[in-house]
C-alpha cells in the first residue's frame, strides 16, 4: 500500500490513447468512438502519467518545467477528476 | 458513445469508412440504402489508402470500419495497419460473422483499437430470426475472443418493438460477456427500417418499461460498465442534433466512394454527392456544394431560422424532414414547433394501435439483395 496520496502512481486505462494532434494543436484522449480535446495543462499532466511516475514525481517535474509555480493542488484535482471520468487508475 | 468535444468543429474528425454493402446478415432495420444491391461497385485498396491519408491530414482522428460487413474485405488487415500508422483511433463495427479468433489476433497486431460486436437479440431464436442467419453462438464466441485479446468491448444492440421487451435479458447477456460499454441503440427510421416502421416502432408503454430497466442497470453497474440507451426520437419534443450539424465533423465514404455528410444522406433529392475517385477529401469537405448545402443556418426556414435552439440541434435530421414533409429544408417534425409535428404524433398513434391490435402483423422486409433489387429500379449511369 502507498503511505500518502501523493505516492500513488496514476496509469492511463488501456482503452484510452493519449496523443498530440497537430491539427488541433492540442493533446487528445481517444477511446472507443469518442474523443476529448485536452487543455494545455491537462496535456502536460497526462503526458507524465505513465504507470511509473507517482503523483509527487509528476508535481515536482511540472514545477521544474514551469518555474516553480504552486500547482500541487491543480495536479491533484485534475487527476482525481480524470479518475472519476474513468480515464486513469490511481 | 459519441463523445464529442464541443469546442472543435469544422474538420472531419470522424471518418466512417463503409467498406462494402455486402453482408451475410439481413437485419430488417439495416441503415444501408434500400437499393444497395444496385451499388455493388467498390473502391480499391489503393483508393481507401488515399482516403485514409487525406482525411487524416485534414484532422480526422476517429475511424470506423463498417459496412455492410467490413470483414468481407480481404484488405481489412492492410487498412487497419495504415490507419494505425497514420495515428487514427480505429473502430471495427461488425456483426462478428466472418471473424475467427485468429483474425481477432491479427487485427490486434495490425493496430486495431476497438471492436464493436452487434447482437440482434439475447435469445438465439430471435437473434437468428432478425439477422436471417444462424449467427448467435458465433457472436458469443467472438465477443469472448474480443475480450480475451484485450480490446475494449462495446456491444451494440439495436432496440425496436420485436426485442424491446427482452431488454433485461439483453443487458444481462452483456454483463455476462463483460462488456465495457453497451449501446442500446433505438432504431433510426430510414433505409430498411423505414420500410418496416410499422413492425419496429415500440409503443410508449414499452419504452417506459425499457427505460426503467435500463436506468436500474445503469445505476447497478455504474463502476463497471457504461450503458447507453437513447429512446427513439419519434417520441421526443426536440430533435437530435443530427450529425452534430451537416458537414461539421462527420464524413462518411460509401463503398463506391461517394462522400456523404451522413450515411443516410443519399436519399435526399437535388444533391449530387462528390466521389473520392474524382476529388480529394479536402475539395469535397471544403468546397463541394453538397457539403456546403445545409452547413450553418442560412438554408433554414421558420420556425428554425429565428429559433434560439438552432445552435443546439441544427434543426434536426434532414432525412427525417424530407421523408415526412417532402422538403429537406423543413424543420424536423420531431420538434414540437414544427407545423408537421401533429402529423408525426398521429403516425405514432396509428402504429401504436397496430401494435395493440390482433390483426396479423405485416411481415418484416429483410435486407437482402433479392429484396433490394425488387424494391429499387436500376441506377442509371
Ligand atoms: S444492420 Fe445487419 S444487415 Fe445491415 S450491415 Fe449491419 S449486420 Fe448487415
Ligand atoms: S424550431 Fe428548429 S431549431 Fe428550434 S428547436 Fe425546433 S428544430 Fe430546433
Amino acid at each position: 500500500m502507498n503511505d500518502t496520496p501523493d505516492q500513488r502512481v496514476p496509469a492511463l486505462k488501456t482503452m484510452y490513447r493519449f496523443q498530440w494532434e497537430p491539427a488541433q494543436a492540442a493533446h487528445v484522449l481517444l477511446y472507443p468512438e469518442g474523443m476529448v480535446k485536452l487543455s494545455g495543462s491537462a496535456g502536460e499532466i497526462l503526458k507524465r502519467v505513465d504507470g511509473q511516475r507517482s503523483i509527487a514525481v509528476i508535481i515536482d517535474e511540472l514545477k521544474a518545467a514551469f518555474g516553480g509555480a504552486p500547482l500541487d493542488d491543480d495536479v491533484r484535482n485534475f487527476l482525481a477528476q480524470a479518475q472519476s471520468n474513468g480515464w486513469i487508475t490511481l | 458513445m459519441a463523445g464529442l468535444p464541443s469546442d472543435i468543429s469544422g474538420r472531419p474528425l470522424w471518418l466512417l469508412a463503409e467498406l462494402t454493402y455486402r453482408c451475410p446478415l439481413q437485419c430488417p432495420y439495416c441503415s444501408n440504402p434500400v437499393d444497395f444491391a444496385r451499388r455493388s461497385d467498390e473502391l480499391s485498396t489503393a483508393d481507401w489508402m488515399r482516403v485514409l491519408n487525406e482525411a487524416r491530414q485534414l484532422g480526422a482522428m476517429q475511424l470506423g470500419f463498417s459496412g455492410g460487413e467490413p470483414l468481407l474485405r480481404h484488405d481489412l488487415e492492410e487498412l487497419i495497419g495504415e490507419a494505425r500508422r497514420l495515428g487514427y483511433y480505429s473502430n471495427l463495427i461488425t456483426s462478428g460473422v466472418g471473424m475467427d479468433e485468429e483474425r481477432v489476433a491479427r487485427f490486434k497486431q495490425a493496430g486495431l483499437d476497438h471492436i464493436q460486436v452487434s447482437f440482434q437479440a439475447s435469445s438465439e431464436e430471435l437473434n437468428n430470426f432478425l439477422g436471417g442467419t444462424a449467427s448467435f453462438q458465433h457472436k458469443l464466441d467472438m465477443a469472448r475472443a474480443v475480450k480475451a485479446h484485450g480490446y475494449p468491448m462495446v456491444l451494440n444492440i439495436v432496440i425496436h418493438r420485436q426485442n424491446i421487451d427482452q431488454i433485461e435479458d439483453i443487458i444481462r447477456m452483456t454483463i455476462d460477456l463483460k462488456a465495457d460499454f453497451v449501446e442500446l441503440a433505438s432504431t433510426q427510421y430510414y433505409g430498411w427500417s423505414k420500410l418496416n416502421l410499422d413492425a419496429l416502432l415500440p409503443t410508449r408503454e414499452q419504452l417506459r418499461n425499457a427505460e426503467a430497466v435500463a436506468r436500474r442497470y445503469q445505476e447497478m453497474m455504474k463502476d463497471r460498465m457504461k450503458i447507453i440507451y437513447v429512446v427513439p426520437d419519434y417520441y421526443e419534443e426536440r430533435p437530435k442534433a443530427c450529425m452534430n450539424g451537416w458537414g461539421s465533423i462527420f464524413l462518411t465514404i460509401a463503398p463506391d466512394g461517394t462522400a456523404l455528410p451522413c450515411h443516410a444522406a443519399q436519399q435526399l433529392p437535388g444533391l449530387t454527392f462528390p466521389n473520392v475517385r474524382d476529388q480529394s477529401i479536402e475539395e469535397i469537405w471544403s468546397h463541394s456544394s453538397a457539403f456546403q448545402h445545409f452547413r450553418g443556418f442560412e438554408w433554414m426556414q421558420e420556425p428554425c431560422r429565428s429559433c434560439p435552439d438552432k445552435t443546439k440541434d441544427f434543426g434536426g435530421c434532414r432525412c427525417q424532414a424530407y421523408m415526412m414533409t417532402g422538403d429537406a429544408t423543413a424543420t424536423d417534425p420531431v420538434c414540437s414547433k414544427s407545423p408537421r409535428h401533429g402529423q408525426l404524433r398521429a403516425e405514432v398513434e396509428r402504429i401504436a394501435s397496430l401494435a395493440g391490435s390482433s390483426a396479423p402483423a405485416q411481415p418484416l422486409v429483410f435486407r437482402n439483395s433479392r429484396n433490394s433489387r425488387a424494391l429499387s429500379p436500376p441506377v442509371e449511369s
